[in-house]
């Protein structure tokens, strides 16, 4: 049988939040969350972990200073060595100081674009890529919730509707999961 | 939820919703662009043209079309070059350092700054392109493998650096531009009704969805783009004034040109955003969001970078007679009493004096005061580059080849094209994009919205579940009937007569939707005598009103409704009917006014 989800949709992203808290003391899973904004706070309450981008950003820095300093190395230094205002072109210690600024430009150009495009591409938002959050209005001024019934076992669909209904939605409607991208 | 100082003067004016700062922001994307904003945009572009005119002219003829000779081989070009970067080092300082100091201010301007910074960028990269002279071997200012043995560019060389510095600058400028303008494109997608629009916005989003994992991301990914941009920014213009400051021309080679230049920068870069944003809030009808306070922030950021400018100013005065350098301090008497006095004078009085005036509170609030020293610190700006470039230059070592420098109408031309041709950019830009951060605007609605500040905003009526409204309508009945009954009960008796209510709720909610087939088909045609018959052909998009949902909007098509017009002429017997037909949520229709909403939606 195909995956249903149930959608609950609030009007108010601190509503949201509180209805998110109680229904996950009672144990309901929430899948995830569409909102137009980031609601703060939301994170812990539905299990989202923190992101790890920070960490591929560093990395990406690391390459991007390496390859520059590999590169430089090997054209000043190793390949063509010129004598450039009498600075000293022997050894790359000794020549760094001129290449300070190339190598802080290649660290923030790798970092930057290296965790952008891992950014874009986590996220599955690419040029083309169709949307899916499931109501319009998800990027206007409503919040909604997606409870899907797999995620939830213990629970009846109809058991689940009740629980919903006691937190403050403004509309609640269950149909197929599909999944879009 | 995060509390702001109450002193604080709230950043959004009166009371917005998070579906008015949509409409406000969208108003000018979805509407047709009035009258001026072709006049305007058809200016800038026969400039734009012009512009590019003049530069072909000069790729076919040569440099000699300009107006350099062998003592100032370097004049407008660099001037403008520098000019248009040092204008483009807001719009990143305004997102990445303010974002840093968590300047909740910055979201006024962040946008239409940063989009300035990348337009005025690519205005910068044209001169040095071509200033190289043949632009079509441009590509070898990269370290690539060739064809002269290993001849690799100069990793020595701050022009090199300038390279870097400033492709990297503009590429990461443009990703945090984008990362950011995401989910604004998103909300414009989801809005849009014509097809090609919406086609073409959803192709700008990538598709984005706002799932909360996703947001997560997002925030991280700002802030950590923001500290990468920070030192960016400060690279940027350092490496610019290295290009002077490693050479030895009196004049030029000075250590306190790096702080200089970037304060400098900052200076023309607020001048320019305060230029361009207090025509584009009257434009665009913003005022709610950018106001006094927003400018008089802007201001006294100017007025700060100013009073460095002023400063630095001085200390090269000083240090050209206290180094006892002879050239040096020449340089300096040449530039203030020279053949180019006039220069120097129009960058110390545009520069130093006019933003000391900020000082005046009255003054900094004013916005055609603010709007004229903008315009001020932009030309004071363009001279000091021009009276660093070119007074340095034109009195060199050796008298006999002093020369002055006389633009011709090529170097006006391009200069000129390139501000027509970053209007044409920017036009383009507040036309079709959003140009306040719609996303981040709503995070601040409730901590620095007015209305939420002083307690204004109308409370949040709270939608009673079907459920709960019965149990709540039973308790009335039922309080009045065991109060009748036993007249003399004590208050504790009172929660006798509540359990009741609990059994009764259970028979309760089922009464209400056990209502016979023909009792709701004689409901619902009665309600459509009221409202008058729709069809599906001429259908509106009901889920435009504030509460209803595509599932109530199925449920209203069901009954007959289709039109905004049918929902403009309900009024409490309509809603109540209407509630007592589809059983969900009561109360909800009256509470949200639909009818007043389908009217505005109807004069739409």
């Amino acid at each position: 049988m195909a995956d249903r989800v149930i959608y609950a949709m609030y009007d108010d992203d601190m509503v949201l939040l509180d209805g998110a808290k109680k229904l996950v003391s009672e144990g309901v899973h929430i899948t995830d969350v569409f909102s137009p904004f980031p609601i703060h706070g939301i994170d812990p309450v539905i299990g989202v972990k923190h992101t790890r981008l920070g960490i591929v950003s560093f990395m990406f820095g690391l390459l991007g200073m390496a390859l520059a300093v590999i590169g430089f190395k090997y054209m000043m230094i190793d390949n063509w060595p010129m004598n450039i205002g009498g600075k000293p072109n022997f050894t790359l210690m000794q020549n760094f100081p001129a290449f300070v600024p190339i190598t802080f430009e290649f660290t923030v150009l790798f970092a930057a674009h290296g965790m952008a495009i891992t950014y874009l591409l986590r996220n599955k938002t690419l040029p083309g890529m169709p949307a899916d959050n499931p109501y319009p209005r998800t990027t206007d001024d409503r919040f909604v919730m997606e409870i899907r019934l797999s995620d939830n076992t213990k629970f009846s669909a109809s058991e689940l509707h009740a629980k919903i209904k006691e937190t403050e939605i403004i509309e609640i409607e269950e149909k197929d999961y599909v999944v879009i991208k | 939820m995060q509390k702001e100082a109450s002193i604080r003067e709230p950043l959004i004016l009166g009371h917005k919703t998070y579906h008015d700062i949509t409409e406000d922001v969208c108003r000018s994307i979805e509407g047709k662009a009035p009258k001026t904003w072709y006049v305007i945009f058809g200016v800038a572009l026969i400039l734009g043209l012009f512009g590019i005119g003049c530069i072909l002219y000069l790729l076919g003829t040569g440099i000699g079309t300009w107006g350099l000779n062998k003592t100032v081989q370097w004049a407008w070009d660099i001037t403008n070059f520098v000019w248009w970067v040092g204008i483009g080092h807001a719009g990143t300082l305004i997102s990445a350092v303010l974002l840093l100091f968590r300047q909740k201010w910055r979201m006024a301007i962040n946008r239409a700054a940063e989009a300035m910074t990348i337009f005025a960028v690519f205005m910068a990269g044209l001169f040095p392109l071509i200033h190289m002279g043949r632009l079509w071997v441009g590509y070898w200012v990269m370290p690539i493998p060739n064809q002269f043995g290993s001849l690799w560019v100069n990793f020595n060389s701050p022009l090199l650096w300038d390279v870097f510095a400033i492709s990297t600058y503009l590429s990461v400028g443009f990703v945090f531009w984008y990362i950011g303008l995401l989910p604004d494109f998103a909300t414009i997608r989801d809005r849009a009704k014509n097809p090609v629009s919406k086609k073409m916005y959803s192709i700008l989003s990538f598709g984005w969805s706002g799932r909360a994992k996703h947001w997560n991301r997002f925030e991280i990914v700002s802030l950590v783009l923001a500290g990468l941009a920070t030192p960016l920014v400060f690279s940027v213009h350092s490496i610019v004034s290295f290009d002077f400051a490693t050479s030895v021309i009196p004049g030029w080679h000075t250590t306190i040109f790096p702080p200089y230049f970037v304060a400098g920068a900052v200076f023309s870069g607020f001048a320019m955003v305060q230029t361009i944003m207090l025509v584009v809030r009257k434009g665009l009808k913003l005022e709610a969001y950018l106001h006094v306070k927003h400018i008089e922030y802007m201001n006294i950021v100017i007025m700060v970078t100013g009073s460095i400018v002023g400063v630095a100013y001085l200390t090269e005065l000083f240090m050209s007679w206290y180094s006892g350098v002879e050239y040096e301090s020449y340089a300096f008497i040449n530039r203030a009493t020279g053949p180019y006095w006039w220069a120097y004078a129009a960058m110390m009085t545009c520069n130093v004096v006019s933003p000391q005036l900020m000082w005046f509170k009255k003054l900094r609030r004013s916005l055609l005061f603010t709007f004229f020293i903008s315009i001020v610190v932009n030309i004071g700006m363009w001279f000091e580059r021009f009276v660093i470039i070119v007074t340095s230059l034109h009195q060199d070592y050796l008298p006999s080849s002093w020369s002055m420098f006389h633009p011709t109408w090529v170097d006006i031309g391009i200069y000129i094209g390139t501000i027509g041709l970053f209007f044409v950019f920017y036009l383009a830009f507040a036309r079709y994009f959003p140009i306040l951060p719609i996303a981040e605007l709503k995070t601040i609605l409730k901590s620095s919205g007015e209305s939420y500040k002083n307690d204004t905003a109308p409370g949040r009526n709270k939608p009673v579940p079907a459920l709960a409204a019965a149990a709540a309508a039973v308790q009335e009945v039922v309080a009045p009937v065991a109060e009748i009954e036993t007249p003399k009960v004590e208050a504790p008796e009172v929660d006798v007569v509540i359990p009741p209510v609990e059994t009764l709720k259970s028979t309760a909610k089922p009464a209400s939707e056990t209502v016979s087939a023909e009792e709701k088909e004689n409901r619902i045609s009665s309600l459509i005598e009221k409202l008058g018959k729709g069809s599906a052909d001429s259908k509106d998009d009901l889920k435009l009103i504030s509460g209803v949902g595509p599932k109530l909007e199925g449920t209203l098509n069901d009954i007959g409704i289709y039109t905004f017009e049918q929902v403009s002429k309900m009024s409490k017997a309509e809603y109540d009917l209407l509630d007592s037909i589809t059983g969900t949520f009561p109360g909800r229709a009256e509470r949200d006014n639909w009818a007043e909403q389908a009217k505005t939606l109807m004069n739409k």
